[in-house]
């Protein structure tokens, strides 16, 4: 009898495998050789990494000097083929970091630097306790305390005069001063220049325009060499206090800007339905305009204290000693000199204002993030 | 354009009381202009308290600008507006008067978008009134139950529907507890779904006795629910009537022409 029907009797033969789908090789091909084009630009990728990385390693690292046990100071970077001369900066850290300050007072500007970074914590924390008693505390309190601690003159505390400030600390006193000055300012500026009130526009439209069309260059002269010859005989207020303020107008022109842009952007059925609720117009632009409007120019803002961060180093020019002019200063010690050590210097310095602004830049996408509240694409 | 009757939920009448003697608003001769343009021209208007009046119109016909000149969101140049026996002038303290009494919905909602719900009910109250904090929020989750969307209330308003959306609007009118309330096209920019549940609102608000001008397009709404139907025509009051008048028995041509447009 032949059978009518078929059954196979021996498994067929197992098909390969799939290709990997995990581990590196797979990652690698999905993402970086998907397509010949993909595969060109993760070799040229490759390229740029392999002709960049090797040299910056082997100055920076291999041939750096990291110690000097034999305190030759300049001389251990003046050996030929030497790399970054880091006790350079390890050497004269404190110098960058406090410039003149004095030795033995030191520990009022580290309680100024404690002081500051407890009070905003609160303030930068989402969600952490004593908000309002810190920010009360840390915009009204702490510039003052500030002030009397690094200046002294009360409580026994020693008078350390601006001119022995310097370093990072005078970076940053500089930078802190102008932006918690320079916002306000520059809000209540861009509301003027929208204002219906003609001497109000007007002064602020003159105001924003004279700052914005000066370079911060010729403010800073100005202010040092200009301003006392029209002050009164006997009368010569700070010269850091008065680039601190050329800083804040110069700076709150550039922000009264920004802010208008994003009062701009505010539809008018805002101001409708606050007025309709019989809001006044200080309430108005307190709880609704405001808010929303400096929300949507947080990156605008936040690129101002950036440039308005890096824009300290320009008081250099009139002999205050911020974080640049220390470094190159110390570069000028004829003990330190050597073919490497400036570059050193710089690069230090480059990579503190780096730390900064890179925080700043960080902490606004976070900040933009958090006061998202419509919903997400 | 909906005009189906199944839209809009069945009035009960009989709640809805319109007093004799007592003023709500009382426009004379009032015109207005937008530079040359004259918008307005010789309003004469007399809404008793608990009345509803429906306004109606092609677009252009001054419409919206009229009962924004009722709270004084548009300035008018000539002529009287009287709102809650108080005179509409350049007096800022006499708008802010008028603007605590007057509620007002408007076609984009115009909600805070960076407030919750619940902080968009509880602003005005709070920094208009003086209510205190806690009796603001009381009241605003009372409001938004009548309305029907207390589980939103800790949302933003991004989050919501738009018909979700205007209603939270309304509540946040009714908060200021106003003694008029003003609606501009609410229901406009809404999907035909939500139309329904903010016209559902509207009805409540008018059997509790709500003194209501409402520019709308809803003409199921004007039937059941307005006791007036004014029609407009390029900035003119050109006819005003009871609705099932107006509706079966148009007087001015331009209203029977509108009517055929929209009705069918």
């Amino acid at each position: 009898m032949t059978q009518s029907y078929f059954v196979r009797s021996e498994m067929q033969e197992a098909l390969p495998p799939p290709g990997q789908t995990t581990g590196i090789v797979a990652w690698a091909r999905a993402n970086l050789f998907s397509s010949p084009g993909n595969t060109l630009m993760t070799l040229l990728g490759f390229a740029f990494i392999a002709w960049i990385v090797p040299p910056l390693y082997d100055f920076f690292i291999a041939r750096a000097v990291f110690t000097d046990p034999e305190q030759l100071r300049g001389a251990a970077c003046r050996i030929e083929d030497v790399g970054a001369c880091w006790i350079f900066v390890k050497a004269r850290f404190q110098f960058f970091i406090y410039g003149f300050y004095p030795d033995d007072q030191i520990w009022r500007v580290n309680l100024m630097f404690v002081l500051g970074v407890i009070l905003l914590i609160p303030l930068l924390v989402p969600k952490a306790p004593f908000t309002r008693t810190a920010a009360l505390l840390f915009f009204l309190v702490y510039p003052v305390v500030s002030y009397f601690l690094m200046t002294g003159g009360v409580f026994g505390l020693s008078v350390v005069p601006s001119a022995e400030w310097g370093g990072l600390t005078l970076t940053l006193i500089i930078a802190f001063v102008g932006i918690i000055a320079s916002l306000p300012i520059g809000i209540l500026l861009a509301l003027g220049r929208q204002s219906k009130l003609p001497a109000v526009k007007l002064f602020s439209v003159a105001f924003i325009e004279l700052w914005r069309a000066v370079p911060l260059i010729t403010v800073l002269f100005m202010a040092s060499v200009m301003f006392p010859l029209f002050m009164p005989r006997g009368i010569d207020p700070d010269t850091l206090l008065r680039a601190i303020i050329g800083i804040i107008f110069f700076e709150s022109a550039y922000m009264a800007e920004v802010v208008r842009g994003g009062l701009q952007a505010i539809p008018r059925g805002q101001y409708e339905a606050a007025n309709a609720l019989g809001l006044s117009k200080v309430k108005t632009m307190v709880f609704i305009i405001l808010p929303q409007a400096l929300k949507h120019v947080i990156p605008g803002i936040v690129n101002t204290f950036i440039a308005l961060f890096k824009d300290t180093s320009l008081v250099s020019i009139i002999g205050i000693f911020e974080l640049l002019r220390a470094v190159r200063s110390a570069g000028a010690d004829p003990n330190w000199i050597s073919p490497t050590m400036a570059v050193t210097g710089y690069v230090f310095a480059g990579f503190i204002f780096w730390v900064f602004c890179f925080g700043m830049s960080r902490y606004s996408i976070y900040m933009e993030n958090r006061l998202h509240t419509g919903h997400k694409r | 354009m909906s005009t189906d009757m199944e839209t809009v939920p069945h009035a009960d009448r009989t709640k809805m009381t319109v007093s004799d003697t007592d003023v709500a608003v009382e426009i004379n001769k009032m015109n207005k202009w937008y530079g040359d343009f004259h918008v307005l021209r010789d309003i004469n208007l007399k809404v008793m308290r608990g009345e509803r009046i429906v306004i109606a119109g092609p677009s252009g016909s001054g419409k919206s600008t009229l009962i924004r000149c009722i709270n004084r969101l548009e300035e008018h140049q000539d002529g009287d507006i009287i709102v809650d026996d108080i005179e509409l002038t350049d007096d800022l303290r006499r708008v802010d008067e008028v603007r605590r009494e007057v509620g007002m919905v408007f076609q984009h909602f115009n909600l805070f978008p960076h407030l919750t719900v619940l902080q968009n009910l509880t602003l005005a109250p709070i920094w208009v009134r003086g209510t205190p904090k806690v009796e603001a929020e009381e009241m605003a989750m009372k409001y938004l139950e009548r309305v029907k969307i207390p589980e939103q209330a800790s949302k933003f308003p991004g989050q919501l529907s738009g018909g979700q959306q205007q209603r939270v609007a309304i509540a946040r009118s009714l908060c200021m507890n106003p003694k008029i309330m003003l609606f501009d096209e609410p229901t406009s920019a809404l999907d035909p779904e939500m139309i329904k549940e903010v016209l559902d609102v509207m009805v409540q608000l008018a059997e509790d006795g709500m003194t209501m001008l409402c520019v709308t397009h809803e003409m199921g709404f004007a039937r059941q629910v307005a006791n007036r139907v004014i029609f407009m025509d390029q900035g003119q009051i050109i006819e005003e009537n009871e609705p099932e008048e107006f509706f079966s028995n148009p007087q001015h041509e331009r209203t029977k022409l509108f009517l055929s447009q929209i009705l069918h």
